[in-house]
Order: C-alpha cells, then structure tokens, then sequence
C-alpha cells in the first residue's frame, strides 16, 4: 500500500484583478501520484508549472486564498488538515531549495535544532553534521555564510533530524557543482535504502532519472505520465505519453530537439488534452475533453492512444 | 578578529563625527542668519511691554551690551569663539548663561521624552505584532483605522483633546505646568512631578504609536509571508512559537532602529505638547526663545537638539552595524 497517495488533486488560487473583479487560476488539474516506502519519486517538469505546489498542498502550507480539491491519502487515511499539522515536521519532512528557506538572523546549527522531535537536539544535530561532513564551526554561523554545498547539507540534516517517514525536497539540485549534486542524490537514495519514502520535485530530469524508481512527468499542472525509470531507455518507445517521449528526445545525450511551442499559462489552459496544441499525435477527440489517467503497462498515463 | 571589529567601529564613529561637526557648522551659521534677518527686535523682545519707557538712548545701551549693534559676521565669531570656549552664552530673556537654561529644561524633557519614547514603542510594537499576526481580522482593522487616523492627527490638538477630556472636564490630572502652582520648590514631590507629567507623556506616546504599529505590522506581514517561515512552518511550528523564534527577531531591529530615528519626531512633538500644556522643558523654551529674538539661547538650542537627534539616528545605525549578524560577522570573515 502507498503510504502517500495524491488522487485528483487540484488548486487554484483566487486572485484579485481589479477590485471587483475576481480571477481563479487553476495552477493544478486533477494530479496523481503515489508514493511507496523505500522508493524514491521524482516529479519532473518544466520550471515553473507549479510542481512545487504540490509540496506545499501535501503539507498544508498553501497561502490562504488558495482553493483544493481531490483527496491525499496518508497511510490510507484521508489526509485532513489538522492531520497535516500534526504530521508536518515529525512524519513528513519538506527539504526547500535555498538558503532563504533558512532564518537569517539565526544559527543555522539551532535552526537545525528545532527540527528535532525527542532527545537531546545539539547532540542530534552534531551527530548529523559529523555525519554530512560539516564542521563543527558550521553551527555558529548565520544563513548567509554558508556555501552551496553547506546550504544543501544543512537543508538535509533538518530532515534527517526529524527522523520522518516521509521526505519530499523541492528543486534539490540546482546550482550545484557535480560533486555536491552527486553526494546529495546519493543521500536522497540512502533515506529510501533506509525505507523511507523520497518524493523529488524537480526541473532536472537527467539527474532524477539516475537515483529515481519511478519518474512522474509533470506538464501544465497535472501529471500525464507515472513510468519506472527503466523506461526511459533507447528511443523513448517504452514511454507512454506523447509529451514524455519528446522530454526524453530533447536531452542532449539523445537527439536533443526541443519540443515546439510552450506550456500553456494557467489562465489561458486548453479545455482537452492539456499537451494537444504541441502534441504530433493530436486528433480531433483530444480537444473535446481532458483525458482521464488510466493504468497502463505498470505505469499510469493520461493520452486517449497510448498503448 | 574582535579587534578588527573594534577597529571598524572606531573608523565608523570617526567618520560619523566628523559629519556632525560639519552639519554643526553649517546649522549654526544658517540659524544664526535666519534669526539676524528675522523681523524680530531683540531688544523689543527683550523690554517687552516697557518699551514705552525705555528712552533711545537707553536702548543703546542696551543694544551695545549685548553687541546687537556689531555687523552679523562680527556677532556670529564673537558668538562662535565663545562657543569653542565652551561657552554658550547668556541667555537674554532669562538672564542665565543658555547651559544652564539648556540643562535645566533638558532633564524636564528628558523624563517627558523618554517616557513618551518607551511607551510608544513598547506600545506600538505590540499593536504592530498584534495586527500582522491577526491580519484581515477586526483586530487588525481597528488598529489600522487608529493608526492611520493617528498619523495625520496634529500633536498640538491631540494635546488640547486630552487637556480638556482629562484635565477640564474629569479633572484627573493638572491643566498644565510642571509643578504646582504656589507651592515652594523644595516641597515638591515625585509625586507631583509625575502627576504633571502623564497627561503630556501620554498625548506624544498616543501619536507616536502609529508610526512603529504601522511599520511593524508591514515588516511581519512580510516576514510571516516569507521562505523561512513557509519553511518552519513545514516542519511544524506554529503560532506563538513561529512568532518567538522567526518572527520577533527578524522584526525587532527594524522597530528599535526606527524608533532612534525617530528622536527627531519626538523632538517636534514634544516642542509642541510642551507648549500645550505649558510643560517647563526644551521644546517650551525654544518656542520663547524663537518668539523673543533671544538668539544665544535659540542658537544654543539649535546646537543640543541637533546633537540629540543626530544621536538617535547615530545609535540606530550602530544598531544595525552591532547587532545585525548579517553585517556584523561579514566583516570578521
Ligand atoms: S490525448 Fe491526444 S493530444 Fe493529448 S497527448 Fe494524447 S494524442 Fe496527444
């Protein structure tokens, strides 16, 4: 059984125009994932289509004027929203992108801290940091003092302090040198050889698909394909999914062509198929209505002919 | 490496020195003309209501004893050398050396200011704290709605509001003064001091109020809205504790800096309220002393708030340049 479960989910965020007038903006359309222990999900798409939402949805940290809908499940329960404050920091742990995502007038060795759940927290927090590589000096300093690779670190340690079940991390790897990107994707792989469940948001497909069990692709706010990473391999023809397939072309070690066209901004989404407008394949039928996510070859797509 | 601090500092306050010095210079000789070329008499301002009796030659007199008479530059570097002697001369309408005067009025202030400056700020920053953390609520409107209409409300009829209500009509406290009326110095007490006090303390803490609640609310808002505490909140904290340990930090100095910068504010308020209720401390003074073309004890009091202000904002940046991690520990690297 997964122990997270996204079905259908969508937010939209109700935004102010002018002062009477009132816009919803559907950032996401009925998405699904699922998430199994000692397994590690990325979620791939392009920068800025709102896969970091996500994140924040299934930890109930979206602002206020946000609207959702569709159900996650934790466990096989319904997640709820005070379920989600008492799971936030103890069951499920967010790892950010950044720095800013650190207090700035605080050290980050008591930002650390404040992460552990039972015993002794400076204890806890050495041994983490010993454990990453960090010095000792490291503790004392402020946000703004640490370099990429100790930002990275410090962001992990406050996961791996929380001793949670659950991690997702937000854009891991951007702006890393290959070495502190590699050291980072192998923490990741070892929360999931310790059974945990990684769920990995990110831009960086070639890196997710070298740690991932399965790859989740994200397009205009909605996933239109959930494959094993084995299938990503020669042409693409394992794939699924029309937009997966081009993905997979467009990486330079492959035929590096770029798919035509852009992502439709979530104000102004195709009322079918979300991927029509760019889509080779398109017929008449994909612009009439959102195709559903069905199963298919022990993968999950969201394409009326995909075989 | 802590000497390098204590070294960068020193550079710091020199530099700062050296600007006031300069602003001092430049204040003083554009007040001294200004008052020189202001319509007023100061030997009229001086008899006052017996200048019928004072015959012109008297007043010759009058005018050679003071060096009225000597060209403004002669008058600005008599005055001026006077100064470098420490001397600050004799104030005309008081018939006492401007120090004194200066000193006197200054420990009145002092207490009326620096109570106006802690309950304001103390105040202000809780309003300021209440209304980020319970925005779009009643709360938050109400405290909006006061300060807003607090910031464009006049200190002098703010003062006159309070006189009448508390003063007049309720009779809590003294119409105005600084001590009672026909009691002898050395019978007055603490108490009545302080009983003279609150009104004029109170009217300055309610207008400056606004300004720290405004600022606060806008920076916590901000704050509350930002990455860190998007992130803490993902790890579970919440409420108060989320506001102990990201929001007060992070919104604490820009309160404490302001409030220094706003010594200068409280100046001209107090300049105001003190006249209102006739309250015997600097801002009273220099209304006189403007009023009576007494240019010693103007000019004096031109230089000490200068001074004053200058303080405040100087303590606000040593603040940030202390306390700031973000600045502080940048230069030990
Ligand atoms: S449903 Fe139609 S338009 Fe959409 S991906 Fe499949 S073929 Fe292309």
């Amino acid at each position: 059984m997964p122990i997270l479960e996204v079905e259908n989910l969508s937010i939209s965020f109700n935004q102010y125009t002018s002062s009477f007038k009132q816009n919803n903006i559907q950032v996401i359309s009925s998405l699904n994932v699922s998430l199994e222990e000692g397994e590690i999900l990325a979620v791939v798409g392009a920068s800025g289509s709102g896969k970091s939402l996500l994140a924040h949805a299934i930890l109930g940290i979206l602002p206020d004027n946000a609207t959702i809908s569709g159900t996650i499940y934790y466990n096989g329960e319904v997640l709820t929203a005070s379920k989600q404050a008492s799971l936030r920091g103890k069951e499920v742990a967010f790892i950010p992108q950044s720095t800013n995502y650190l207090d700035p007038l605080m050290r980050v060795g008591n930002q650390v801290r404040t992460s552990v759940k039972t015993g002794d927290a400076t204890a806890a927090q050495r041994a983490v940091f010993k454990r990453l590589h960090l010095q000792p000096t490291v503790e004392n300093m402020y946000p703004f003092q640490l370099s990429g690779g100790m930002a990275r670190r410090t962001l992990l340690s406050t996961a791996i302090v929380s001793d949670a079940k659950v991690i997702i991390a937000d854009e891991p790897t951007p702006g890393l040198d290959p070495v502190v990107m590699k050291e980072a994707l192998n923490n990741f792989r070892e929360f999931a050889d310790n059974g945990c469940a990684v769920m990995l948001i990110t831009h960086d497909i070639e890196s997710a698909l070298t740690i991932a069990d399965k790859i989740a692709v994200f397009y205009a706010g909605t996933t239109v394909e959930v494959a094993p990473v084995e299938d990503f391999t020669g042409d693409g023809e394992a794939l699924r999914h029309p937009y997966s397939k081009a993905l997979w072309r467009a990486l330079p070690q492959n035929d590096f062509i770029p798919i035509p066209g852009s992502q439709p901004h979530p104000s102004a989404l195709p009322t079918g198929c979300l991927f029509a407008p760019r889509c080779k394949e398109a017929i008449l039928e994909c612009g009439k209505k959102q195709p559903e996510m069905r199963n298919l070859r022990n993968g999950m797509v969201r394409c009326i002919h995909a075989t | 490496m802590r000497k390098n601090v204590g070294r960068k500092i020193g550079i710091f306050l020199l530099l700062k020195g050296l600007r006031m010095l300069t602003l001092l210079v430049a204040i003083c000789f554009i007040s001294f003309l200004l008052v020189k070329n202001s319509p007023i008499d100061p030997i009229q301002a001086y008899i006052g209501a017996d200048m019928l009796k004072v015959g012109p030659e008297q007043r010759e007199k009058i005018a050679e004893y003071w060096g009225v008479d000597q060209p403004v530059m002669v008058q600005f570097l008599n005055w001026g050398s006077a100064l470098l002697a420490g001397d600050l001369g004799t104030s005309m309408i008081f018939r006492r050396p401007v120090a004194d005067v200066i000193g006197e009025r200054f420990i009145n202030s002092l207490v009326l200011m620096l109570t106006a400056w802690v309950l304001s700020g103390v105040i202000g920053f809780v309003m300021g704290v209440v209304s980020a953390m319970k925005k779009d609520t009643w709360i938050d409107r109400i405290i909006k709605w006061y300060c807003y209409t607090l910031a464009s409300t006049p200190t002098f009829w703010m003062g006159l509001l309070m006189l009448i209500v508390f003063a007049v009509w309720l009779g809590w406290f003294p119409i105005g003064l600084g001590v009672p009326v026909g009691v002898l110095a050395e019978d007055v007490t603490i108490a009545n001091r302080i009983e003279h006090l609150i009104l004029p303390a109170v009217t300055l803490s309610i207008i400056g109020v606004a300004n720290v609640a405004l600022h606060t609310r806008q920076k916590l808002v901000e704050v509350l809205a930002s990455d860190y505490v998007l992130f803490a909140r993902a790890r579970g904290e919440r409420g108060f504790t989320l506001f102990w340990r990201h929001g007060l930090r992070n919104v604490a100095l820009p309160a404490i800096t302001l409030q220094f910068a706003a010594f200068s504010e409280l100046f001209g308020g107090a300049v105001l309220a003190e006249q209102v209720f006739s309250y015997p401390g600097l801002g009273q003074a220099t209304v006189e002393a403007g009023l009576r073309g007494d240019v010693p004890l103007l000019l004096g009091l031109v230089i000490f708030s200068t001074f004053f202000v200058f303080a405040g904002n100087l303590i606000a940046d040593l603040i940030y340049y202390v306390v700031d991690p973000r600045t502080r520990e940048s230069r030990m690297l």
